[in-house]
């Protein structure tokens, strides 16, 4: 059985800030890891650019850290050219939703077999402080002087309506119920969102811990994720937010498995010619 | 009368006339027949009227180039004749409708549309067209119902015999003509395979070991995109539509560090989309292999014409220093081998390499012989718990090892990095990095492709042309015949091979020849070897050169 201790890499300065939500985040992932007992030479995180795309540097494993918001490309051909691999695309809101916002779309039409964490701060951590796609109305920035004038992104809304196979929110303040719902993530078969409140204790002065404890609430064991109706009606909720697998459609064909080479031989594309 | 040596075919008509089928079938059938065959094909940018054309040179020796010269003009709409009047001699015979030729000196009617009707449809007037054209030239008329039948395999009985028997009636008309077009045979040519540019960077991919290959389409680049598709099954290769190109570059270059041999596919506006990904490559030392067949720009440009002006974006694209290495290919041969040869040269020193065509060579067919084989070269290691990816080494070139295989780490970043892939601001580590990285052009440059000499020794004047001038320029000098000029061929533009500064010294004019209005190639060699290459014969219209062409401002240039 591994333990989350096996996931970490020895000497690392990690380049946090104290306090900062990513470490909840980072905990829970080598937690759920170990839980599932998947061996660090199996997992290949993929990450674009910012703090939250610094993730895979605290991570043993294997890491692709490519460019900013091109995460899920990336992720999408390695699970394509082996789908043996088990593929995290781990970024923050503003490389996810922003940057690579076409990309996001995309990767959920395609349905590939690989989990999506979104570490969403509601800012721009490593430019200090700038709106990211999910600052609300109104926020204050150093660059939005005035408040932001527009309506944020809602990516559960987004997952749900283009029918993405797994969608969840979670708080980073919340370990266990971040450790769980990742497990379930990983373990789910098809493209799986993982939407992770995770306070910026340096730039975002308004979505702080408590703030997030506050206007969150964990959905009932009853709470059945496979009603789409419902799932929008959760998703578009104004007031507090939903946190749990919001959304799961088990039913959607698995990107990679329906490629040419994968037809009549399960062996990776990768691994085809090498010597094993 | 004596069988003529060559022909020159010009089939002029609106897009969705068919005339790309007529030109499928047509070289086909003059293959079959024995008989050598070039073809070009110019279009606009929409998918109904306008003018399209197709020429084809068809003829008893080896053809390989774009000629303006028209013997036989077939019109197949009213603004045909007009576009290509410039093209026409006294003696050019033209052939159509009686509506759009009777005007012309030389004309011939042939009712094709009124011919097909009487099988049942006008849509036969191609075939009708076809088969005129093969019984003029007396081609092989078992090879036309064969090729018809091929071409419209798939479709209903109905429609193959409908189609055939059109054909055989052009046939019959064509041959009861009396207009002594007939070429002599020759057998050598049963051993040759039509080819076009597309096919052949598909083929080449194929033969590089590709396995991979994601693009969004662009004009003239997506046919190699869909030869790659049809040749999936077969080969095993995962093909994805990318929603845009920034997708499709981090795709493959994903592939690549999982594994695969990955191929993108684009045009100049797509490869701009692409170029950071292209530093991603360098920085993270991880191969990728670009098509870029440029087409005119800037922006969109001119959408489905030719032009050599995309040389200065491959070789700056992407920020910062790396190395790369760029081919272009001067014949549909060397398409093939280069496009093979790229994914050994990235995989091997792990980098970005391009193969730089343009619409005229990825729409232009000919016959070509047996193709060089090219053995794929993997450099994959299998790693072991200490494994570094960037391993600092004598040349630069780290042991490349891919996840889950092996029990080691493959970990990059596109921050700078240690050894282990780790981010890192060490001024050391950086420099140090920086170092290995352009450590490996010493050996980039040992490997080389060196540029192709013709001519005499003790030339004068050495033309100089890169890229998918090389057969036209070719075929211009030998008609020239100037004991005192020479001709240098780059298919390897980037890094310039050392050994061409020899050839530039020995000259005492050098003439740049190229499809662009600055001399992009020109000023790099003037760059690598600080010469003087102030002379140069530019094109820039969006049209290919022709053989006439390059004569004509070869002469006005050197006053022969
Ligand atoms: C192409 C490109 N544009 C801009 C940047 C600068 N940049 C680095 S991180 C970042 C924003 C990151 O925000 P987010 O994804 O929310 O992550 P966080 O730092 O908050 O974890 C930006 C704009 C970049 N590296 N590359
Ligand atoms: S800037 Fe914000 S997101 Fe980045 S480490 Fe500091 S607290 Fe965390």
């Amino acid at each position: 059985m591994f333990r989350p201790e096996d996931y970490d890499i020895p000497n690392t300065d990690i380049a946090w800030c104290p306090g900062c939500g990513n470490f909840g985040i980072i905990r829970a992932l080598k937690t759920a890891l170990a839980q599932l007992n998947i061996p660090p030479q199996k997992v290949v995180i993929v990450s674009g650019i910012g703090q939250a795309a610094k993730t895979p540097q605290y991570v043993k494993a294997h890491m692709f850290n490519g460019l900013h918001g091109r995460s899920l490309p990336a992720a999408v051909a390695i699970k394509m050219v082996n789908p043996e691999l088990v593929v995290i695309a781990e970024s923050g809101d503003g490389c996810t939703y922003g940057e690579g916002g076409n990309h996001f779309i995309h990767t959920i039409r395609r349905n590939p077999d690989i989990t999506n964490i979104v570490h969403n701060n509601q800012i721009y951590g490593l430019t200090k402080g700038q709106a990211s796609p999910t600052t609300p109305r109104g926020q204050v920035t150093t660059l939005q002087i005035d408040g932001v004038y527009v309506d944020p992104f809602n990516p559960i809304a987004v997952a749900v309506a283009l029918d993405a196979s797994f969608v969840a929110r979670t708080f980073s303040g919340y370990l266990d119920l971040t450790i769980e719902i990742f497990k379930q993530a990983i373990q789910h078969r098809g493209y799986a969102l993982v939407d992770v409140f995770q306070p910026c204790v340096s730039f975002n002065k308004v979505n702080t811990y408590e703030w997030y404890r506050q206007n969150t609430y964990i959905l009932p064991d009853s709470y059945d994720p496979t009603d789409r109706e419902l799932a929008f009606k959760v998703a578009s909720e104004t007031g507090k937010f939903a946190l749990g697998i919001i959304y799961k459609n088990p039913n959607k064909p698995i990107f990679e498995e329906q490629l040419i080479p994968y037809r009549n031989d399960k062996t990776p594309v990768a691994l085809r010619g090498l010597e094993v | 009368m004596q069988p003529l040596e060559e022909v020159s075919v010009l089939i002029s008509g609106a897009a969705g006339q068919g005339i790309q089928t007529v030109e499928q079938v047509l070289t086909a059938i003059v293959k079959d027949s024995d008989l050598y065959v070039f073809a070009t094909k110019e279009y606009m940018s929409r998918v109904r009227g306008g003018n399209n054309s197709t020429t084809l040179r068809i003829s008893c020796k080896p053809v390989y180039a774009n000629i303006d010269r028209v013997d036989l003009l077939l019109v197949l709409n009213e603004n045909a004749i007009e576009r290509h009047r410039w093209r026409m001699t006294p003696s050019t015979i033209v052939l159509g409708e009686e509506k759009f030729v009777r005007d012309e000196p030389n004309h011939v009617v042939v009712e094709f549309s009124k011919l097909a009707e009487s099988f049942g449809n006008k849509i036969y007037a191609n075939s009708v067209a076809i088969g005129v054209l093969a019984g003029i030239m007396n081609l092989d008329v078992e090879a036309v119902s064969k090729n018809i039948e091929r071409y419209f395999s798939g479709k209903s009985k109905q429609l193959v015999d409908a189609n055939v028997s059109s054909a055989l009636k052009g046939y019959e008309i064509g041959r009861s003509l009396g207009l002594k077009l007939e070429l002599r045979r020759c057998e050598e040519v049963k051993g040759k395979r039509l080819l076009n540019g597309s096919l052949a960077v598909a083929l080449g991919a194929v033969a590089g070991g590709c396995n991979f290959v994601s693009s969004y389409p662009m004009s003239p680049s997506t046919a190699v995109f869909t030869e790659l598709a049809k040749l999936a099954r077969e080969h095993g290769i995962i093909v994805e539509q990318a929603e845009d190109e920034i997708a499709a570059a981090n795709m493959v270059i994903a592939a690549w560090y999982a594994g695969a041999r990955g191929l993108v596919t684009t045009s100049g506006g797509g490869f701009a989309l692409m170029c950071e990904a292209i530093s991603l490559a360098g920085m993270i030392e991880t191969p990728i292999v670009v098509h870029l067949g440029q087409r005119p720009g800037p922006a969109t440009g001119l959408p489905t014409r030719t032009e050599q002006a995309d040389l200065n974006l491959v070789l700056y694209a992407g920020h910062g220093e790396f190395p790369r290495v760029v081919y272009a290919p001067g014949s549909i041969e060397e398409a093939y081998e280069l496009t093979a040869r790229a994914f050994n040269v990235a995989d091997k020193f792990q980098i970005p390499v391009f193969v730089l065509t343009d619409q005229y060579l990825l729409d232009s067919y000919y016959l070509v012989g047996e193709l060089k084989s090219v053995p794929v070269e993997r450099y994959i290691v299998k790693t072991d718990s200490n494994y570094r990816r960037y391993e600092v080494t004598e040349d630069g070139i780290s042991p490349r090892g891919i996840p889950g295989y092996g029990e080691g780490l493959v970990r990059v970043d596109s921050d700078e990095h240690d050894e282990f892939g780790h981010i890192t601001e060490s001024a050391l580590v950086r420099r140090t990095m920086v170092e290995k990285r352009l450590k490996k052009m010493k050996k980039i440059i040992e490997e080389s492709v060196p540029p192709k000499f013709s001519g005499p020794d003790d030339y004068e004047t050495l033309i100089v042309s890169w890229g998918s001038t090389y057969l036209i320029v070719e075929e211009a000098l030998k008609l020239l015949n100037e004991p005192r000029i020479a001709h240098l061929h780059f298919s390897q533009v980037y890094p310039v091979p050392p050994v061409a500064r020899t050839y530039f010294e020995r000259a005492r004019r050098t003439i740049f020849i190229e499809q662009n209005a600055t001399g992009q190639f020109a000023n790099l060699i003037k760059q690598t070897f600080c010469i003087d290459t102030s002379e140069k014969i530019l094109k820039y219209d969006g049209f290919p050169y022709s053989v006439e062409q390059i004569v004509k401002a070869v002469r006005e240039k050197l006053g022969v």
